[in-house]
C-alpha cells in the first residue's frame, strides 16, 4: 500500500469563465496532519468541497484517489461512506438539544425494536466518546449553553462519532480560546497516533508549526508547494501564500494619544439570557484622541459585549457612565451613539454589519442618510458621489457601485463596512476583530486606513484576538478576562506572554 | 495578489450577470403570466366577453381593492412581518364608513376622514403589539377575529346601504374621456423624459446602461401600454376613478419606498435587522409606521369596496389579506425580506383580479376560485423561495 492515503491529481475546477483550481496536486500521507494554507480565495475551500463531494464528480477535471482507488463522489454521503468527514467553520448544531443528542443526531441508539430512542445509552455513548477524546463537557448540557469554542469541540466529537479515517477541519481554531486550542491539538495528536489523517485549513502560522507535519500552499488556484514542516519557516510560508516578501506585517506608526475624548466609568453589561450574570463587570477606561487602543483577551472575555454595550446595542441591560469630552452623555440606542460621533465595525460583518442583498452604494450611505438628502429626498447623485469617494479611498475592488455586497470577497466586504462608518465622520471608531477572515493584502490595507484615521485625530479602539495584531498596531493595550479589565499596558516592549498572563486572569498589581 | 483580485472581480461580474438574468426573468414572468392568463381566458370564454372594454373596465375596478390592500401589505412583508387582519379591517372600515353616513348621518367627506383615522389607529395597535414582542402573525390574527366580531356587532348582521352619490363616486365613477387622454399623454411624456434623464445621469457616473435600441423598445412598450389602456377604457366609459386612486397611491408609495429615508430604512430592516439597528435605525418606530400605513391602506380599500358595491356587509373583505399577500409575492416581493417593488405588487393584484374575473365569466363555481387562488399563493411563494435559494 502506498504511503499516501489520499491523492488529488490534476484537479481543475472551473466556474463559468474563471478557473478556481488549475491542475492542483494534493497528496496526503496516512496518519499525518496536513495543513492547507493560502490566502482567501486561493482555492482551499473549493478543493475541500471537491474532496467531500459538495462539488460532485463530473463538475471538475482530475482524479480523487483514496487508498489507491479512483473515487467518484456525487454527494457528501458518498465521501462519508469512504470515511472522509469535514467540520466546517460555521457550526451546525441544534442549540436547544443536548450535547449527546447533537452528537448522535439522526444516528441515535434505539430500543424496543427500534421504536424509541435509548436515552441512557445515548448519554453513555456520548460520555464515553468525550472521555476518550479528553473533552471536558457534560453530555447532557444543552449546546446553546456552551461557548463557541466548546461547541466547536462538540462538532469535532460528532464527526469522530462515526468511523472516520480522514478528517478535514476548516479553520478549526477561529473561535477557540488558547486552552481550547491546546485541547484540540492534544486530541488531534492522540487521534493521529490511532492512524487518523487530518487536513487542516488555517490562516494561523503559529498553529501550523505547532500541529502540522506537512504543509501545502495554494495560491490563485495552483499548488505552490508541499513541504514537510521541518523544511519551512514562517517567512517562507507567507512568501508562498502571497507571492512576495512581507517586509513588515504591521505598518506600525507610534502615535501619542492627546487629550481624553471618551471615558467609560463602572460599565456593566448583563447577560440577556441570564440577567444575574455579568458579561462585562464594572469596567472603566479612557480613550484618547489620536491613538489606537487595543483590547485584547480570550474569546468570551466580554470585549464585544463591552463595545456593543457602549454603542447602545443592548437596551436596559447596561449600567455605567460614559463621558464625551468630559461631559456625561446618555446612549440609549445606536442612533444616539452615532449622533455623538461613535462608530462600531462589528465582529460579524455578514450577521450585523452589512445588508448582503443591497448594493455597495446603499450599504455605504445607510448610517449617514442625512448627508445624501436634498430637501428631505434621497438624492441618488449625492449617494453616488459619496460611495464612489469611499470605494476609491478604501480601494474596494468592484466592477460597479451597484454590486451587491454579498458578492464581494471578505476583505472588500469589510471595507464597505468601514466605508459606512467613515461616512458618519466618527470621532471614536470601534473596530471589533477588523481583520478576521480576510486575506493578508486586505489586512494590510485596513491597518493603513487605521493609521490614517488616527493621524486625522480619530480615536480608534480595536478589539483583536490575534496577539501580533494587538502588539503590532496598538499604542495602548487593555486586556480583559471574564468581563473585567485585568491589565492596562503602554505598548512598549510588551510581550505576547505578558498579555496572555493577564488574559488568563492572573492579575497582578503592576501598573497600580 | 493582483491575479486573485482579477479572479475575484471576474467572479463578481459573472455572478452579477447571472443574477441580472434571473431578476429579469422574474420580472418578465409576471408580465408573461398576466398575458398568458388573459389569452387563456379569452380562448376559454366562448361568449367573447373577457376582452371587451366593458369587462376590462370592470376588471380594473375590481382590482382596485386588492391593489390598495397589496400596497398596504407590501412594506409589512418587506420587513418580514405579515398582517392577517387586513381583510377584516377592510370589512370593518367599510362598514363603519357606511354606518357613519347611514346611521349617524355624517356627510361623506367627514365619514371618509374618520374611517381613514380608524384604519390608522387600528394599524397602530397591531404595530404596538408587534413592538411589544408579539409575533405579527399572532397580533394580526387577533385583529382578524376581533375586527370581524366588531363589524358583526355594529351591523347586527345586516347590510348597510350607502346611497350618497359623492361617496359612491369613489368606487363607481369614471374620468371624463378627454381628461383621461390628457393624463395618458402626460404620463408618456414624463416617462420618456425621466428615462432619458436617468440614462444621462448613469452615463455621467459611469454606470452601465442598456443599449439605446433596447431602451427605446422598453419605452415603446410602456407608451403603447399606457395609451392602449387609456383608449380601451375610453371606448367604454373612461378610466374608472378607483383605478386613478390606485395609480395615485402607487406613485406616492413608490416614491416613499425608493426616495425617502423612511423607505430606505424599511428595506434595510428587511434586509438585515441587526445591521439596520446598529446603523442607527429606530426599528420600533419604523415598524409602527408600516403598520399604520397598512391600516390606512385597508381603510382606503374598505371605502372603495363599500363605494363600489353601494352596501356594507358583514363578510366584506373576507380572506382579502391572502389575496394581498399573493399579489405582493407574484409581483416580486420576497418573503425572505428586503426585496420588492410597489408597482410589482399592483401588477400582482392585476393578476389576482384577472383570475377572479375570468373564472366568474366562465361561470366557474365559487369553490373552484378559492382552490385555484390557494394553489397560486403557495406556488408563488415556492417560486420566490426556490429562485432565492438557487442564487445563494
Amino acid at each position: 500500500m502506498s504511503e499516501y492515503i489520499l491523492e488529488m491529481r490534476g484537479i481543475t475546477k472551473e466556474f463559468p469563465g474563471v478557473k478556481a483550481l488549475d491542475n492542483v496536486n494534493f497528496k496526503v500521507k496516512r496518519g499525518e496532519v496536513h495543513a492547507l494554507c493560502g490566502e482567501n480565495g486561493a482555492g482551499k475551500s473549493t478543493l475541500m468541497k471537491i474532496l467531500s463531494g459538495v462539488y460532485p464528480y463530473g463538475t471538475y477535471k482530475g482524479d480523487i484517489v483514496l487508498k489507491g482507488e479512483v473515487q467518484k463522489f456525487y454527494g457528501i454521503k458518498d465521501s462519508e461512506r469512504k470515511k472522509i468527514a469535514i467540520v466546517y467553520q460555521e457550526l451546525a448544531l441544534v442549540p436547544q438539544m443536548t450535547v449527546a443528542e447533537n452528537i448522535y443526531l439522526a444516528n441515535e441508539p434505539l430500543k424496543f425494536g427500534g421504536t424509541t430512542i435509548d436515552d441512557d445509552k445515548l448519554n453513555y455513548m456520548a460520555k464515553e466518546l468525550l472521555n476518550r477524546l479528553g473533552i471536558d463537557i457534560n453530555p447532557v448540557t444543552k449546546v446553546g449553553a456552551l461557548g463557541v469554542g466548546k461547541q466547536q469541540l462538540v462538532e469535532i466529537a460528532k464527526a469522530l462519532s462515526k468511523d472516520v479515517e480522514v478528517l478535514i477541519l476548516d479553520e478549526p481554531t477561529a473561535a477557540l480560546t488558547e486552552t481550547e486550542v491546546e485541547t484540540l491539538f492534544r486530541i488531534i495528536k492522540e487521534l493521529k497516533k490511532k492512524g487518523i489523517t487530518f487536513i487542516i485549513i488555517t490562516h494561523k502560522l503559529e498553529e501550523i508549526f505547532q500541529i502540522a507535519d506537512t504543509v501545502t500552499i495554494l495560491r490563485d488556484g495552483q499548488t505552490i508547494s508541499t513541504h514537510s514542516i521541518e523544511e519551512l519557516d514562517e517567512d517562507t510560508i507567507i512568501k508562498g501564500m502571497v507571492g512576495r516578501e512581507l517586509t513588515e506585517r504591521y505598518p506600525k506608526v507610534s502615535h501619542k494619544g492627546e487629550e481624553v475624548i471618551l471615558e467609560v466609568k463602572n460599565f456593566t453589561v448583563y447577560d440577556p439570557n441570564m440577567p444575574y450574570r455579568k458579561l462585562v463587570d464594572n469596567v472603566s477606561f479612557k480613550v484618547k484622541k489620536g491613538e489606537i487602543l487595543g483590547i485584547s483577551g480570550l474569546v468570551g472575555a466580554g470585549r464585544t459585549e463591552l463595545v456593543m454595550g457602549i454603542f447602545g446595542a443592548y437596551d436596559k441591560l447596561v449600567e455605567g457612565e460614559i463621558f464625551l469630552d468630559g461631559k456625561k452623555i446618555e446612549i440609549k440606542s445606536p442612533s444616539d451613539a452615532i449622533r455623538y460621533g461613535l462608530a462600531l465595525v462589528t465582529e460579524d460583518r455578514k450577521g450585523n454589519g452589512l445588508i448582503l442583498d443591497q448594493s455597495i452604494m446603499m450599504n455605504t450611505t445607510l448610517a449617514a442618510l442625512d448627508k445624501v438628502m436634498t430637501k428631505g429626498i434621497l438624492d441618488e447623485n449625492k449617494e453616488i458621489l459619496y460611495s464612489k469617494k469611499y470605494v476609491e479611498e478604501l480601494k474596494v475592488k468592484t466592477p460597479s457601485l451597484e454590486q451587491k455586497v454579498g458578492n464581494l470577497s471578505g476583505g472588500n466586504q469589510q471595507k464597505v463596512v468601514l466605508a459606512k462608518w467613515l461616512m458618519t465622520n466618527p470621532r471614536v471608531l470601534f473596530l471589533d476583530e477588523p481583520t478576521r477572515g480576510i486575506d493578508v493584502g486586505a489586512k494590510y490595507e485596513i491597518y493603513n486606513i487605521m493609521n490614517k484615521l488616527v493621524e486625522n485625530g480619530v480615536a480608534v479602539v480595536m478589539i483583536s484576538s490575534e496577539l501580533p495584531e494587538i502588539l503590532g498596531m496598538s499604542d495602548r493595550i487593555l486586556v480583559m478576562h471574564e468581563g473585567k479589565i485585568k491589565g492596562e499596558l503602554e505598548n512598549k516592549n510588551v510581550t505576547q506572554e505578558e498579555i496572555m498572563y493577564y488574559a488568563t486572569g492572573r492579575s497582578r498589581a503592576r501598573n497600580e | 495578489m493582483q491575479q486573485e483580485g482579477v479572479v475575484q472581480e471576474m467572479n463578481d461580474i459573472l455572478t452579477k450577470k447571472k443574477e441580472k438574468r434571473r431578476v429579469n426573468i422574474r420580472k418578465y414572468t409576471m408580465v408573461i403570466a398576466l398575458v398568458a392568463i388573459w389569452v387563456l381566458f379569452s380562448f376559454l370564454d366562448k361568449s367573447g366577453t373577457f376582452l371587451t372594454p366593458r369587462n376590462l373596465s370592470n376588471l380594473f375596478r375590481q382590482m382596485a381593492v386588492t391593489a390598495v390592500l397589496a400596497m398596504g401589505m407590501f412594506m409589512i412583508l418587506v420587513d418580514l412581518h405579515i398582517d392577517l387582519s387586513l381583510g377584516s379591517l377592510v370589512g370593518l372600515t367599510g362598514g363603519v364608513a357606511a354606518l357613519l353616513m347611514y346611521k349617524v348621518g355624517l356627510n361623506p367627506f367627514l365619514a371618509v376622514i374618520l374611517t381613514l383615522l380608524l384604519g390608522a389607529v387600528l394599524g397602530a395597535i397591531t404595530g404596538s403589539w408587534v413592538n411589544a414582542g408579539v409575533p405579527a402573525f399572532i397580533a394580526s390574527l387577533g385583529g382578524m377575529l376581533a375586527y370581524r366580531g366588531a363589524i358583526m356587532g355594529l351591523t347586527r348582521g345586516e347590510s348597510i346601504p350607502v346611497s350618497q352619490a359623492s361617496f359612491r363616486f369613489l368606487g363607481t365613477a369614471y374620468l371624463p374621456k378627454s381628461i383621461g387622454l390628457v393624463l395618458g399623454v402626460i404620463a408618456c411624456i414624463v416617462i420618456i423624459l425621466s428615462t432619458f434623464k436617468k440614462r444621462k445621469d448613469r452615463i455621467k457616473f459611469g454606470f452601465k446602461v442598456k443599449p439605446l435600441a433596447m431602451e427605446l423598445i422598453y419605452l415603446a412598450v410602456y407608451v403603447i401600454s399606457i395609451m392602449l389602456f387609456v383608449l380601451v377604457m375610453n371606448s367604454y366609459k373612461g378610466i374608472p376613478v378607483p383605478i386613478m386612486i390606485v395609480l395615485a397611491l402607487a406613485l406616492v408609495l413608490n416614491f416613499v419606498t425608493t426616495k425617502t429615508r423612511f423607505g430606505r430604512q424599511v428595506f434595510a430592516i428587511g434586509g438585515n435587522k441587526e445591521a439596520a439597528k446598529l446603523s442607527g435605525i429606530n426599528i420600533k418606530r419604523r415598524t409602527l409606521q408600516i403598520f399604520i400605513i397598512s391600516g390606512l391602506m385597508a381603510s382606503v380599500a374598505g371605502i372603495l369596496l363599500t363605494a363600489r358595491l353601494g352596501t356594507a356587509t358583514t363578510d366584506a373583505g373576507n380572506g382579502f389579506e391572502l389575496d394581498a399577500v399573493a399579489s405582493c409575492v407574484i409581483g416580486g416581493t420576497s418573503l425572505l425580506g428586503g426585496e420588492g417593488t410597489v408597482l410589482g405588487a399592483v401588477l400582482g393584484a392585476l393578476v389576482m383580479a384577472s383570475i377572479d374575473n375570468g373564472m366568474s365569466i366562465l361561470n366557474t363555481e365559487a369553490y373552484w376560485q378559492l382552490i385555484v387562488k390557494g394553489i397560486i399563493l403557495v406556488v408563488a411563494v415556492f417560486v420566490d423561495i426556490y429562485t432565492k435559494k438557487k442564487s445563494k
